[in-house]
């Protein structure tokens, strides 16, 4: 690790814990923008690194939710009693029940989540390009309506998160936090994956697939692992997020295909896919372009939204890491090394 | 009788026995025969068309024979899929060749490294050590060492073609079936390609199967030709037989 990514990583870790102290009324968007990171960086194992361009990862980030809601109600009350008319008991967990439920949701949303991407694999790892694109997108779609029909998970009316039992303030923190340690899991976990062989091998399947088939890579099994690992986190931060929310619903909250299912990909765009650090940078700026603009151009938000993934992907397409590589090659270690080759062949 | 017990006891490391192919109505191979004995260096040639890839296809994998057999070290592998067959230690290159084209060189070599069973290989092991030193060697040996931290997309034709053949060693093959290794490679180059195909052979160990349509070279090379001709087996013997024989001779100036 050189110097200047010490420094980097110093000051992304002040901001991460001084953030929320300096600025309390920003808690949940600082939070919002860690879960971006997070969806970004998860999408683009598959979408940057791999070239499998899936649009469907919400769907585990859907799922991680509901998994989660079940297992912290059941755990204590009866789901159909819970969710039937809403209100008809309203339950105080206590903090126990809540903290143990809570815990145990999060993880098995991640395990769920997880075995969901196991079975679906095989299926959708059939298709390429496009093909691949839609495939996973019909899975979210379907995922999303699918949970709607269910009523005994609250049908299309959703479900009241249990309450958070300690004082309010401590709420917001509370979840920053998870957001914000799983962000940041997410981030070294990935810089270690890149280094080793299996990043080499996922790279390999974006530039030719059947030439790493053919030179004896088992590539459904890399494909496998590396959305395993994406639907984990977008599990267990759909489990999060759930609850930071308070109240989850299908197509709005638990699989918003169309915002952020389509905002992950556009992130990793704008940043530059196939990077470890594009996705980090095209989730930070994302986030800001899209709080001012909710802010200030109110009415015309989805409009300049909009525009600004048209630049990207008409004039833009490299990202800012990728137009960094094609400006500054040498710094990214592309040289030709004159000294080595010098006379030490026949 | 006598001549399958002959065949057992020779030293095949491939043997095709009447493989045929079809696409659609175009006969691609018809009722062909060979054998690549271990250890040895095996040329293919014939006119354009004349279904020579089609053939390395049969034998990779990469697409169902209509009949025939095809064994790899004595196991029958005319079912089993491409991954499968590499991992057994048979590698091909591409006539157009493939890379990874985005990655550069070294992470080309070190990601080609053998998936066999056995292979020491960890899906998330580190890429230091013994594999990144073996990477650096044989970028050496085809003469690509000043050029490893480059993309390896942006190197020239002939650099690719080189790369993939390096690659293909990386992965230690029991045998290793190139198509066309000089198409495309300027002349220096060629004799330089033609020294480390023979000393991959020699060296290494690595039995060659060679697709090729440069006489120059398949003569020099190889210790066995086989000859194909409109999806047929046309003829095979040592380079210096094929080249006074006259039905190899009216194929290549179309007199058939």
């Amino acid at each position: 690790m050189t110097r200047n990514t010490k420094i980097l990583y110093a000051a992304i870790l002040m901001f991460g814990i001084l953030g929320p102290i300096l600025f309390p009324a920003y808690t949940t968007q600082i939070a919002m923008l860690w879960v971006m990171v997070l969806m970004a960086s998860t999408w683009d194992i598959l979408g940057g690194q791999m070239g499998y361009n899936s649009l469907g990862n919400i769907t585990f980030f859907g799922c991680g939710m509901y998994i989660s809601a079940i297992i912290q109600v059941s755990m204590f009350y009866d789901v159909g009693e819970y969710t039937s008319a809403f209100g008809a008991i309203m339950p105080q967990f206590t903090d126990y029940e809540y903290f143990l439920g809570l815990g145990l949701g999060i993880v098995g949303a991640g395990v769920g989540a997880v075995v969901i991407s196991l079975l679906l694999g095989p299926i959708v790892f059939g298709l390429r390009g496009p093909y691949f694109a839609i495939g996973t997108l019909a899975v979210a779609i379907a995922a999303g309506q699918l949970t709607g029909t269910v009523d005994y998970i609250g049908g299309g009316g959703g479900i009241s998160m249990p309450f958070f039992p300690l004082d309010i303030n401590s709420r917001s923190i509370f979840f920053y936090t998870l957001c914000f340690v799983l962000a940041g899991a997410v981030h070294c976990l990935l810089r270690w994956l890149y280094s080793t062989q299996f990043g080499l091998a996922i790279n390999a399947i974006r530039d030719d697939e059947d030439k790493a088939e053919s030179m004896g890579i088992p590539v459904l099994r890399y494909k496998q692992v590396g959305w395993a690992i994406a639907a984990f986190f977008m599990g267990t931060i759909g489990a999060v997020y759930g609850n930071m929310i308070g109240f989850i619903e299908p197509v709005e909250v638990a699989f918003p295909t169309a915002t952020f299912g389509i905002f992950m990909v556009a992130m990793a765009l704008l940043g530059g896919k196939g990077t470890l650090w594009g996705p980090v940078i095209g989730a930070v700026l994302f986030t800001i372009i899209k709080e001012t603009t909710w802010t200030y151009l109110l009415g015309w938000q989805w409009v300049a939204l909009g525009l600004i993934l048209i630049l990207n992907i008409v004039y833009f397409q490299q990202g800012i890491m990728g137009w960094l590589q094609e400006k500054y090659p040498e710094r990214f270690g592309i040289v030709v090394d004159d000294i080595s080759d010098g006379g030490k062949h026949e | 009788m006598i001549l399958v017990m002959g065949e057992n006891m020779s030293n095949s490391l491939i043997s095709v026995k009447n493989v045929s192919k079809a696409y659609g109505g175009v006969k691609a191979n018809i009722d062909i025969s060979l054998s690549v004995e271990k250890g040895s260096i095996t040329g293919i040639i014939g006119p354009n068309g004349c279904g020579k890839t089609t053939l390395f296809n049969s034998i990779v994998g990469y697409h169902p024979i209509d009949n025939g057999s095809i064994k790899f070290d004595g196991q029958e592998i005319s079912k089993i899929r491409v991954g499968d067959i590499a991992r057994l230690g048979m590698i091909r290159t591409f006539q157009q060749t493939r890379i990874y084209g985005k990655m550069n060189c070294v992470e080309n070599m070190q990601i080609s490294v053998s998936q066999r069973a056995g292979a020491d290989f960890s899906m998330f092991g580190n890429r230091k050590g013994e594999s990144r030193d073996r990477a650096e060697h044989l970028l050496e040996f085809v003469g690509l060492h000043s050029k490893r931290h480059l993309i390896s997309g942006d190197l020239s034709f002939g650099q690719q073609k080189l790369l993939e053949f390096a690659m293909a060693l990386m992965n230690e093959p029991k045998v290793l079936l190139l198509d066309e290794p000089t198409a495309g490679i300027n002349p220096t180059l060629i004799n330089g390609l033609i020294d480390r195909l023979r000393r991959a052979n020699e060296e290494l160990g690595i039995t060659l199967c060679v697709i090729e349509h440069n006489m120059r070279v398949i003569m020099n090379l190889a210790s066995h030709i086989y000859c194909l001709s409109n999806g047929k087996m046309l003829a095979d013997g040592k380079p210096g037989e094929l080249q006074n024989d006259q039905r190899v001779i009216d194929a290549y100036l179309g007199g058939h």
